[in-house]
């Protein structure tokens, strides 16, 4: 049986016994990474100081001292996480060149627990976009392909992470989401997607899109695996003051506990219009299912969701206006060649960066204009009350099911031409981000086309555990087993 | 009193409010934990975090902020319990992020206020809108090369406090004592250096001319202002041209200016500032700022003396004069040594003119000369104090006084040697004995005995011819008193 079939927890096992050796297994990925080049997943291969970093975690195990459980396990991480040494671009013109000086507090946890870092992957371009067509590097293809021929997208901004793992060119890998860029790649390839509660995982060394959105999380091909990660991921960084000093849980934890009793809501105001027959239909099916097992299924009413997107194209593109400032082409990153000090900033940063993104900082700078500020301040109330709507349903359910993406993944040429309609992918999963709650994408089926679906559990604010132990049942109930035609291709399995 | 300027027209009312910039004394910046330290080589003192590199955070500094509370109470403000820090967006090489995080909707302190003494020896209260805690800018360096300019962030993110006034000042003697006032204050309570030419304090003059009774017209705005003196020459520069521009017929626009010191005037930097370029918003990288009544209450408690109150303490307890009290609270290491020397070791007090008087002409004239701190003077305020008690008990003239002041100073061999000790190793003890200065006089009058029929006749002057013999003949211990009364008998017998 190849190496690539098994999961981070069976990798776990076996590299614990002994039964094969990160050396072994590194290899293995370095040749599924390559094969899936023509995905354009890697903005930069580190395989040498993977077989370096395998070596040396079997060097540990041989002498009985492993960091973690997890110590020797290959990671894809998404191209926003500085890595010291290694070129860290943020897939933009801006920082094509760009070799961190410091390691991003993530990623040093898990080379703290011995993960063998393959290298950066492809993203949106400073992770704005919800198809990764935004990359500076061009667009990442998703794996499931159908008989169509057509390239489709593998969502985004997460869409090197999501496309990654669903080609099996690395066990699990690592994304950050501001607004669903890490669910909905998720649900686009097939995978499990966790976007824990806000403050879980240190910014500190994360490329900021919108601050008080953004948060690291795991993409995986289960449930399990995703927790095992995660695990190493979380944890008070001081460098980081925004977080919570929070008693750590082990989100393994409760793995396995029976959902019986669970109450679980279904918020009416995301049975949209914009949302597909067939999704709607998993949704009910799924809802189903967890009755089945002892589950109560609630309807619930969070009634400020329609105001959700208005209120993350303030708050979102205002915080990157912000954040963005910084990359003036003075210190680092590319400098135009310009005539005087302004026409730098003017030529680096009209140069350093593509559509999408100027169009977000204008939308920023747009907000934050005087006369619009009052709209602004309108906005962060708002959102006040969208986080007083889940905190109120959370009186009554214990976690709240919704559907990921009113669709599934579409076709590179069948992208919308309107941005404005790009930005309804994020309808169903922007509320979390706003509302700082820990969201999980799990793929329950595939659609009438062949194209995976996902749903999402909304859970209440650090109930990681919680949503795992959920998400394990709704994974069980739902049996998805299917493999990317990119897999099946080349018999990655 | 009144401040009115007289002009063509009439009557005119100066206008002032000032923006004092603070550096707050901190080993460490505002942010960061990189060194405050003036004078270091460039780029030495700069972290990732103040070179503003991706991915990085703030983390506000405690110190810094109970330094601002210091100042705010010190003030009379009343803190907020609740403050938050905003960015303040411009492109400048200086400001890595792009913007300077300030305070700008809800600042640390609100409501203080200064009093100031008139020049009528009256007193007059200028209100403190509030006091905010920024960032400092880093510096561009110009003169290394013709036609580069380098960039040196050692000062960037150095903690300031903001002290901004109403505009309740009306004359460039108001303004100076204000800032003064100022400085001694931040001085006294350890937040700020005031070292103006080290530019740790500059001064933002917004000013404008008005009828008297009318509203306030257009202000101009008087950026960087490095000492009290071209405070002045900025205020004289800036009224002279407003009341022209407007009795020529003409008006004065809104514009931000520098002073030039080596012409003494104020030139135009750019007109109008639109605060909303600066897209102000809220850092959300940095929690609100919340402190505890209590934390607050413990600080308040902790103030020493201010240098006002102690001022009216040296004014009514001890009878100094206005200008002496003021002279004596300039510093703490003044106000100490003063009252260390005013009390002898069993806690009386010495005669707090007397010693007042030695320490502001005596001691200042030495200290001056040698270019010494009141701190590094080598007179202890003890040797001053007994010095003064040798005084008052007829030990010493003042004349001696003085000579054994300069031993206690210039020879080392009687460096912290007790005055007594040096008046009785010297002979330098003062003769009131009564017989040995008659015997004196009665030699002298009996050589002299053609003069003292003059004076008899009538030429009083050649008394004082008596008095300059004895003492020349003593080494001047003789007592003056002793010597007068002694001669006077002798005349008149």
């Amino acid at each position: 049986m190849s190496l690539l079939n098994l999961s981070v927890k069976e990798l776990a096992d076996k590299l614990k016994s002994k039964e094969i050796s990160s050396v072994e297994l590194t290899t293995a990925y370095i040749e599924s990474s390559n094969k899936a080049d023509e995905l354009n997943i890697y903005i930069t291969k580190t395989f040498d100081l993977a077989m370096e970093q395998a070596k040396q975690s079997d060097t540990r195990r041989n002498k009985g001292e492993p960091l973690s459980d997890i110590d020797g396990i290959p990671l894809g991480i998404k191209d926003i996480f500085l890595t010291k040494g290694v070129k860290t671009t943020n897939a933009s013109a801006f920082l094509k060149d760009f070799i961190a000086p410091y390691e991003s507090t993530i990623t040093q946890n898990l080379l703290n627990a011995g993960m063998v870092s393959l290298g950066k992957l492809n993203l949106d371009e400073f992770a704005m976009g919800s198809a990764n067509l935004t990359s500076h590097f061009g667009p990442v293809i998703n794996p499931w392909k159908l008989e169509d021929g057509k390239n489709r997208v593998p969502g985004g901004s997460s869409g090197g992470s999501s496309a990654a793992v669903a080609a099996r060119a690395v066990p699990v890998a690592l994304g950050t989401d501001t607004g669903g860029s890490i669910r909905q790649p998720a649900s686009f390839c097939g995978l499990v997607g966790m976007k824990p509660t806000y403050g879980t995982c240190s910014r500190f060394g994360t490329i900021a899109f919108a601050s008080s959105l953004d948060q690291a999380g795991v993409l995986s091909r289960n449930v399990v695996d995703n927790a095992m990660v995660l695990n190493h991921m979380a944890g008070y960084d001081e460098k980081d003051s925004s977080m919570i000093k929070f008693n750590k849980q082990d989100f393994l934890s409760k793995i396995g506990q029976s959902i019986k009793g669970v109450k679980i809501g279904l918020p009416k105001e995301y049975f949209s219009d914009q949302l597909s027959a067939e999704i709607k239909d998993y949704w009910t099916k799924i809802a189903n299912a967890l009755k089945e097992e002892g589950a109560e299924i609630i309807d619930i009413s969070l009634p400020h969701t329609q105001y959700a997107l208005a209120v993350y194209y303030m708050v979102a593109p205002s915080e990157a206006y912000s954040n963005l400032a910084r990359f003036d082409g003075i210190r680092y990153g590319s400098r135009a060649e310009a005539k005087d000090l302004e026409d730098t900033y003017k030529q680096s940063r009209k140069q350093g960066w593509g559509e999408e993104v100027k169009r977000r900082i204008l939308i920023g700078n747009y907000n934050l204009l005087t006369e619009n500020f009052d709209k602004y301040v309108k906005a962060a109330k708002i959102r006040k009350l969208i986080a007083n709507d889940f905190i109120d349903a959370f009186k009554k359910v214990d976690v709240i099911l919704t559907p990921t993406t009113t669709s599934p993944a579409f076709a590179i040429d069948e992208q919308p031409s309107n941005p404005l309609e790009m930005y309804y992918n994020d309808l169903f999963t922007v509320t979390a981000n706003l509302a700082g709650l820990p969201a999980i994408s799990i793929p329950v089926g595939l659609s009438n086309n062949g194209l995976p679906i996902g749903m999402q559990l909304i859970g209440n604010y650090f109930k990681e555990s919680d949503l795992y132990a959920y998400s394990y049942i709704l994974e069980q109930k739902a049996q998805f087993s299917e493999l990317s035609s990119f897999v099946k291709k080349h018999n990655l399995n | 009193m009144t401040n009115l300027i007289e002009g063509k027209t009439g009557l005119w009312e100066v206008v002032i409010g000032l923006e004092v910039h603070a550096q707050i004394i901190s080993e460490s910046k505002l942010f960061s934990s990189s060194s405050t330290l003036f004078g270091s080589e460039p780029n030495t003192n700069v972290s990732f975090i103040d070179a503003g590199l991706p991915g990085v955070l703030p983390r506000p500094n405690k110190f810094c902020i109970e330094q601002a509370i210091k100042t705010g109470l010190a003030l009379d403000g009343e803190i907020n319990l609740v403050s938050y820090f905003d960015r303040k967006h411009y492109f400048y090489p200086d400001l890595p992020f792009g913007y300077q995080i300030t305070q700008f909707y809800k600042p640390i302190m609100e409501h203080g206020k200064m009093l100031i003494e008139l020049e009528d020896g009256t007193t007059k209260l200028i209100g403190i809108t509030r006091l905010h805690v920024e960032q400092d800018a880093g510096k561009l360096l110009h003169e290394h090369h013709p036609n580069k300019s380098f960039v040196d962030l050692n000062r960037a993110g150095v903690g300031l406090m903001e002290i901004v006034s109403e505009p309740d000042i009306r004359s460039k003697l108001e303004a100076a004592t204000y800032v003064n006032n100022l400085r001694v204050l931040l001085r006294s309570i350890g937040t700020c250096d005031g070292n103006m030419e080290e530019g740790s304090m500059r001064c933002d003059i917004n000013i404008s001319v008005r009828k008297p009774d009318e509203d306030y017209r257009t202000r101009v705005e008087v950026k960087n202002v490095n000492s009290i003196k071209f405070l002045q020459q900025a205020i004289d520069f800036e009224v002279e041209q407003q009341i022209a521009t407007w009795e020529n017929g003409g008006e004065v626009v809104q514009e931000t200016k520098l002073f030039d010191p080596s012409s003494g005037k104020t030139f135009s930097l750019r007109k109008k500032e639109d605060s909303g370029g600066y897209r102000y918003v809220r850092d959300p990288d940095i929690l609100p700022l919340m402190l505890d009544k209590s934390y607050v209450d413990e600080i308040r408690e902790a103030l020493p003396e201010l240098p006002q109150d102690k001022k009216a303490r040296f004014i009514n307890d001890y009878s100094l004069s206005a200008y002496e009290a003021t002279i004596l609270t300039e510093n703490v290491e003044t106000s100490d040594f003063f009252e260390k020397s005013l009390s002898n070791a069993y806690g009386d007090i010495r005669n707090p003119k007397l010693v007042a008087n030695w320490i502001t002409t005596n001691l200042f004239a030495l200290l001056n000369n040698s270019g010494l701190k009141i701190s590094e003077s080598k007179i202890s305020p003890q040797q001053l104090g007994e010095m003064i008690d040798l005084i008052e008990e007829e030990v010493i003239s003042s004349k001696i006084a003085k000579e054994v002041f300069d031993i206690m100073w210039s020879d080392d061999k009687f460096f912290g040697i007790s005055p007594l000790e040096i008046v009785e190793v010297k002979g330098l003890k003062q003769i009131t004995d009564t017989t040995e200065i008659a015997a004196l006089v009665d030699k002298l009058c009996n050589e002299n005995a053609d003069k003292i029929e003059q004076i008899k006749a009538g030429k009083d002057k050649l008394l004082g011819w008596f008095v300059g013999q004895i003492m020349k003949e003593t080494g001047g211990k003789a007592n003056p008193e002793v010597v007068n009364s002694l001669l006077n008998k002798k005349i008149s017998s």
